[in-house]
């Protein structure tokens, strides 16, 4: 009997995967690692305040900034620009850098890079997993802090009026933008040590200036601005606030020459040349990390 | 017989040759063997210290442009800078000091610290006087920085009471590091998260950007616990041609809480540390390494 059964074990073939199939695999496992790891260190309660202080306090620190100089004029044009700029520029922090952080992560705090590296995954889709987890805690931040907004600070934004298929279309392109951001990110860490955990909010902290994200670009001096206009966040940002709150984003000059569908156009350019600058750049990265032994060199400190 | 005579005399030797400190030689060895690194090791880390310089520039920056954008009057943008450069103590307490603890364990120097004949405290002092002085070399850069990029003009009333109050809210600031960092070694991973927690909110209550005088009188008060909420409130009251007109408390009530917050702090550090170290080892935490 159990020689049969060794028999029938030994000559079991398992079909290979299809392309997708891996990759759907890797990208669903990955993201539920990466959820995992950020909540599960903390009740589900404690979790969820965690998920929410944090961008509510960096939210009012803007908003008492602006109360105390306009005496809480709220209803001025420049408030939801500020607002909605800075509540949605958490997806920059928390996706593009959450991707970049997965790399530290699995090879100076876990030790588990190279395990997962040899592995029957496709890694570049494994690291665009981890971020999942970092974009639903964004999207609950975002969320909460918009509610917060329109409940206490008469923030006007009328659902009614909202552009929901711009928005949803906008937030799509936006995130895989901010992920394949995240993913060169990811490839440079390949080859990066430890001590350079700083890079991915340095790069968060430089595109939270120059890409107009709490003030209109005209702000900056004549020779920074167009930096801004380089930045896929600059275009990115506008369609957010233009969805929401129309006519009121479209006040400012900043991008008032483009039409939404311009906004959109550019948008998904940049995204399609950032999907092909981050595949040659990891491949790039993946193999000088090897060749220079640098893939799960751990620093200890 | 002639082992054992060299052997003694080798003892001998060693005995003339290393001389071991003990009571408060001990104590001052530790502190000055503990600041050591951070005064030094962090001055050759030349990324680290790119980051600590550029990160919050970048952030004071931002902040500024904002001001700009609303038309603040031009001391707010000086508020900023100032804001800005405390920020730099704040993450230091956070992340150097608090944490440490927390580092030191997962790095598995947690247990040679406890066992090597020196006082925890004297370790805690060291970490804290290592960073004061490490830390004031990159908000220095940042102020001037700052100061330089913004044209920031500043009015100082007096540069003795500034540098009391400087003085005062860096013991009370580093004392509740050194309190914090005891509490943390009961602390997992979980100590990475609140490290992280605790930073948007603490810039938000002890008005890095604004002053707190705009709060409630009882949010201010009890934001007053966080030294630099006293700290910043009573620098720009002195630094700031209409800082006082802004100030929450007057700058002698202001340097008189900075002093209280000092004492009890430390006193509390002491007497946590003791207790911490006791429960920690108790519970098996000092090992323990959950990921």
């Amino acid at each position: 009997m159990s020689s049969i059964n060794l028999k029938s074990t030994s000559t079991y073939h398992r079909q290979p995967d299809t392309f997708l199939a891996v990759r759907w695999r890797t990208f669903r496992l990955s993201a539920w690692l990466g959820w995992q790891i950020e909540s599960n260190w903390a009740d589900p309660f404690l979790f969820a305040i965690y998920s929410i202080i944090k961008p509510l306090a960096g939210a009012a620190i803007l908003v008492v900034m602006y109360s105390v100089i306009t005496r809480a004029d709220f209803d001025s044009p420049i408030f939801p620009y500020i607002y909605l700029g800075n509540a949605f520029y958490m997806y920059v922090g928390q996706v593009m850098t959450g991707i970049s952080w997965a790399v530290i992560d699995d090879r100076e705090h876990y030790k588990t890079l190279r395990y997962v590296y040899v592995s029957p995954i496709h890694y570049p889709t494994y690291l665009l997993g981890r971020g999942v987890a970092r974009f639903m805690i964004a999207t609950i931040s975002v969320v909460v802090t918009i509610l917060f907004g329109m409940l206490f600070l008469r923030l006007q934004i009328d659902l009614a009026a909202v552009d929901w298929g711009l928005l949803l279309v906008g937030l799509i392109v936006g995130v895989n933008m901010l992920a394949m951001m995240g993913l060169i990110l990811a490839s440079v860490m390949l080859l990066l040590v430890h001590h350079m955990w700083g890079l991915g909010d340095a790069v968060a902290s430089a595109l939270y200036l120059f890409s107009g994200a709490i003030f209109p670009l005209e702000v900056l001096p004549a020779f920074l601005r167009p930096i801004g206009y380089i930045m896929p966040l600059t275009y990115w940002l506008e369609l957010m606030r233009r969805a929401l709150v129309g006519e009121v984003a479209q006040a400012f000059p900043t991008l008032s020459g483009y039409s939404n569908g311009q906004l959109l156009g550019i948008l998904v350019a940049m995204t399609v040349a950032f999907t092909l600058v981050s595949g040659v750049v990891f491949r790039f990265c993946e193999h000088r990390a090897k060749e220079r032994g640098l893939f799960d060199m751990v620093t200890n400190y | 017989m002639n082992q054992i005579g060299s052997s003694t005399g080798l003892h001998a030797v060693l005995e003339q040759e290393v001389k071991k400190n003990a009571g408060w030689r001990l104590f001052i060895q530790t502190v000055i063997a503990r600041a050591y690194p951070r005064v030094i090791g962090q001055q050759r880390e030349k990324s680290w210290m790119f980051f600590d310089i550029f990160l919050p520039v970048l952030a004071v920056s931002a902040y500024v442009f904002v001001y700009r954008a609303i038309q603040a009057p031009e001391d707010y943008i000086g508020f900023v800078i100032v804001g800005g450069a405390m920020t730099a103590f704040w993450m230091n307490v956070l992340w150097g000091m608090s944490s440490q603890l927390y580092w030191e364990k997962e790095t598995g120097n947690l247990a040679l610290y406890i066992m090597a004949p020196n006082s925890l405290m004297a370790i805690l002092l060291g970490m804290a006087l290592g960073g004061i002085v490490a830390t004031t070399l990159r908000a220095a850069t940042i102020i001037i920085l700052g100061s330089l990029l913004f044209e920031v003009s500043y009015a100082v009333v007096s540069f003795t009471q500034l540098f009391a109050v400087f003085i005062l809210a860096m013991a009370a600031l580093y004392g509740m590091g050194m309190m914090f960092a005891s509490v943390y070694l009961l602390l997992s991973r979980e100590a990475w998260h609140l490290s992280n927690l605790a930073q948007e909110p603490v810039y938000l209550l002890s008005g890095f950007y604004f002053p707190i005088k705009n709060f409630n009188f009882w949010i201010a008060l009890g934001a007053s616990v966080i030294p630099l909420t006293l700290g910043l409130d009573a620098m720009r009251q002195l630094a700031f041609k209409t800082g006082e007109t802004l100030g929450f408390l007057s700058v002698q009530v202001e340097l008189l809480v900075l002093i209280g917050l000092s004492v009890l702090f430390l006193v509390a550090a002491r007497i946590l540390i003791r207790h911490m170290e006791k429960l920690a080892i108790r519970e098996g935490r000092l090992t323990e390494s959950r990921r």
